[in-house]
């Protein structure tokens, strides 16, 4: 078990395209890290310069207190699971989780040991003598994760290791990967796509966008307090509303000036940190939680305004509405009570302190 | 565009549908079999002449009146002769030496080679891999004479050893050739998950590329096992001496002196120098045709 450090990591391919910018990060020990972003953002790139499987352009990987930018992957001491498993088709599951610990001369004792302890955690005693093309999907993706398990290795790596299922054996295996990783401790690296499985895994997410780390934080602080407008959009399902909206001055106080003409005003709390912003275009930001009905919403700062969805989903345990405004798509979350069809005015309530206001010059969230 | 169903035009129209894919599937049966059973006529009449011809007696086939295709009294004096010949027995044994060294040293040269050139990303790689492949494509029947002057510099005229050392440059560049292929279908996971795994160049290669490729191996040994056993013009070209000879001219040069034609001897010989493909294919076609990559990756 280990920490691991990146410095400064930059990784450019031949021709040029620098998949990753030079990107800090401090994983601790224990620690479940999720990298997650758009495709091609640099995610399993990092991953594979951890893994020794990529050279590293610049800066310094850090593994347990070692520098092993030129250890082989051998010697790193790391176990990676792949997105299509990569089992060795030859060997059956025993032989595809031992096959690790006999390169390295382990004790045949101490190998049937460790393959079946990792057998018991992954619940695929029965399997041990199987090929893997006798395997379906996803118990080829627990024997993926027991050749890592009876490896013991100090850090985990796992690249999109569900994207290869189908959505409820995704959730299922999620929860999986979570249990094994409370029992077993180890370090872990996990790179997706998808942000629900990083919000539901990790201790800590990285969201990485064009090979930079646009923010790192625990799953809450991220949803909460993005930093950035790329962030605030790319977590949380469905995803943030961006409306375009002008910061007017009101009394002491300050308002919303959205495309419409409706006014929402900012909660007292909020107006010294918006103040720099009156007079000025930026974007309104808010979570489709955070617009609702109108019923049970005798809060503070709630703001009223009155919208025609275009589009109505019923999910049944809530209904969606889908709005058209000029320049933005707006989507609200609606108690499956309420009466809601296209076309018809639909008064809405918008949380204000949950509110977020995006600076348009450098994207990020003021 | 309406996509509605209208039950009382879709039934009929269904089952004229399903009866015309039945008589496609027949017509597609028929002609497969009609030409299969041709091909099969054509590839089996030369053998089962020979077969014939092997089986009779030397008077019966210098008669040319009546049906070549009967035998009217069947004999094993052909076998006989040709089996308790130690010459031809020198040959047999002749062309089993020569054909499994050549057999080996094919098989690690191109093994070797291929792996080299499918996975170590290393300059000029790309250009090796097409040369050797162009290599194939240059008749022996052009390369003889040059190497005729090699094995003749290196003294190993008449020897099997020349052989040995000739064969591969037929053997080895299709082979690897077939190798690359081969080995560049295993998905680069399953290198990369060795790696990790702690394997070096040499474990990945006989742990894992070595039985994952078996088929193409296998493939590729029944490749360069058949063109040793073969191979005609060679030896031809540079063995004269009849303890060197491997049994494809060996058979050749001893039954058939001036313009007198052993034919049933020939044919006899000839037909007991094919058993050992025969063997050689059935006992590896099963490993050949079973998929052994199928369950490596999803898919
Ligand atoms: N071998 C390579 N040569 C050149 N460019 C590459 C190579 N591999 C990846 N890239 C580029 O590097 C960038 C990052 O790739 P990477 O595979 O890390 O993306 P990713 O975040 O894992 O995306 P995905 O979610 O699609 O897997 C991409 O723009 C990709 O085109
Ligand atoms: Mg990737």
């Amino acid at each position: 078990m280990a920490q691991v450090s990146l410095r400064k990591i930059v990784k450019e391919y031949e021709g040029g395209v620098q998949a990753v910018k030079g990107i800090d990060l401090e994983i601790a020990d224990h620690e479940f890290v999720v990298l997650v972003g758009p495709s091609g953002c640099g995610k399993s790139t990092t991953l594979r310069m951890i893994a020794g499987l990529e050279e590293i352009s610049g800066g310094e990987i850090d593994i347990g207190g070692a520098v092993v930018n030129d250890v082989p992957p051998r010697d790193r001491d790391i176990a990676m699971v792949f997105q299509n498993y990569a089992l060795y088709p030859h060997m059956s599951v025993r032989e595809n989780m031992a096959f690790g610990l006999m390169l390295r001369k382990f004790p045949k004792a101490e190998i049937d040991r460790r393959v079946n302890e990792a057998a018991r955690i992954l619940d695929i005693g029965v399997l041990l003598d199987r090929k893997p093309k006798a395997l379906s999907g996803g118990q080829r993706q627990r024997v993926a994760m027991g050749r890592a398990i009876v490896r013991d290795p100090k850090v985990f790596l796992f690249d999109e290791p569900l994207s290869n299922l189908d959505a409820k054996l995704r959730v299922q295996m999620r929860t999986e990967i979570k249990k094994v990783h409370q029992t077993v401790r180890t370090t872990t690296i996990y790179v997706t796509h998808d942000q629900v499985e990083a919000m539901t895994l990790a201790d800590r997410v990285v969201v990485m966008n064009h090979g930079v780390i646009e923010q790192v934080g625990p799953p809450q602080e991220l949803y909460h307090h993005p930093r950035t407008r790329f962030v605030a959009g790319f977590i949380g399902s469905p995803a943030m509303n961006f409306i375009p909206a002008k910061v007017e001055a009101r009394g002491a106080g300050l308002v919303l000036l959205l495309p419409q003409g409706t006014e929402l005003a900012v909660p007292e709390h909020r107006v010294a940190r918006y103040q720099p912003y009156a007079g000025k275009s930026v974007t309104f930001g808010i979570r489709p939680e955070h617009l609702t009905d109108t019923q049970n919403v005798n809060k503070p700062h709630v703001a009223f305004l009155t919208l025609t969805p275009e589009v109505i989903e019923p999910m049944g345990m809530e209904t969606l509405a889908h709005i058209k405004l000029e320049g933005a798509e707006v989507c609200a979350r609606l108690d499956p009570l309420v009466e809601a069809a296209p076309g018809v005015p639909l008064p809405l309530a918008a949380d204000m302190n949950n509110m977020h206001l995006i600076d348009d010059a450098t994207g990020l969230v003021i | 565009m309406s996509a509605t169903a209208r039950p009382s035009e879709m039934v009929p129209g269904l089952g004229r549908r399903v009866g015309s894919l039945r008589s496609e599937r027949r017509w597609a049966l028929w002609t497969a079999y009609i030409s299969l059973i041709i091909a099969a006529i054509v590839m089996l009449a030369p053998p089962l002449y020979m077969l014939l011809t092997s089986i009779k007696t030397s008077a019966e086939i210098a008669n040319l009146e009546g049906n070549p295709w009967l035998v009217l009294a069947p004999t094993w004096e052909n076998y006989a002769a040709i089996i308790g010949n130690p010459m031809f027995r020198g040959f047999f044994y002749n062309s089993i030496i020569l054909t499994v060294c050549v057999v080996v040293i094919t098989m690690v040269i191109s093994v070797l080679a291929a792996f080299a050139l499918a996975r170590m990303k290393f300059f000029g790689s790309q250009v090796l891999a097409t040369g050797v492949f162009l290599t194939y494509l240059v008749p022996d029947t052009l390369l003889f004479i040059p190497l005729y002057q090699i094995v003749g510099g290196l003294g190993l005229l008449n020897s099997i050893w020349g052989l040995v050392l000739v064969y591969p440059t037929l053997t080895v560049p299709f082979c690897t050739w077939i190798m690359i292929g081969y080995f560049a279908s295993i998905p680069k996971e399953l290198d990369e998950a060795a790696l990790i795994d702690g394997a070096n160049w040499m474990q990945m290669l006989t742990k894992i590329f070595i039985p994952v490729a078996l088929p193409g191996i296998i493939a590729a040994t029944i490749f360069a096992f058949t063109v040793s056993w073969a191979a005609f013009v060679y030896p031809t070209a540079f063995i004269t001496r009849p303890d060197e000879m491997p049994l494809t001219i060996g058979v050749v040069s001893q039954l058939i002196r001036g313009d007198t034609f052993a034919w049933g001897q020939l044919m006899a010989g000839a037909l007991i120098a094919a058993l050992p493909p025969v063997v050689v294919y059935a006992f590896l076609m099963d490993y050949y045709i079973a998929g052994l990559t199928a369950g490596a990756t999803k898919g």
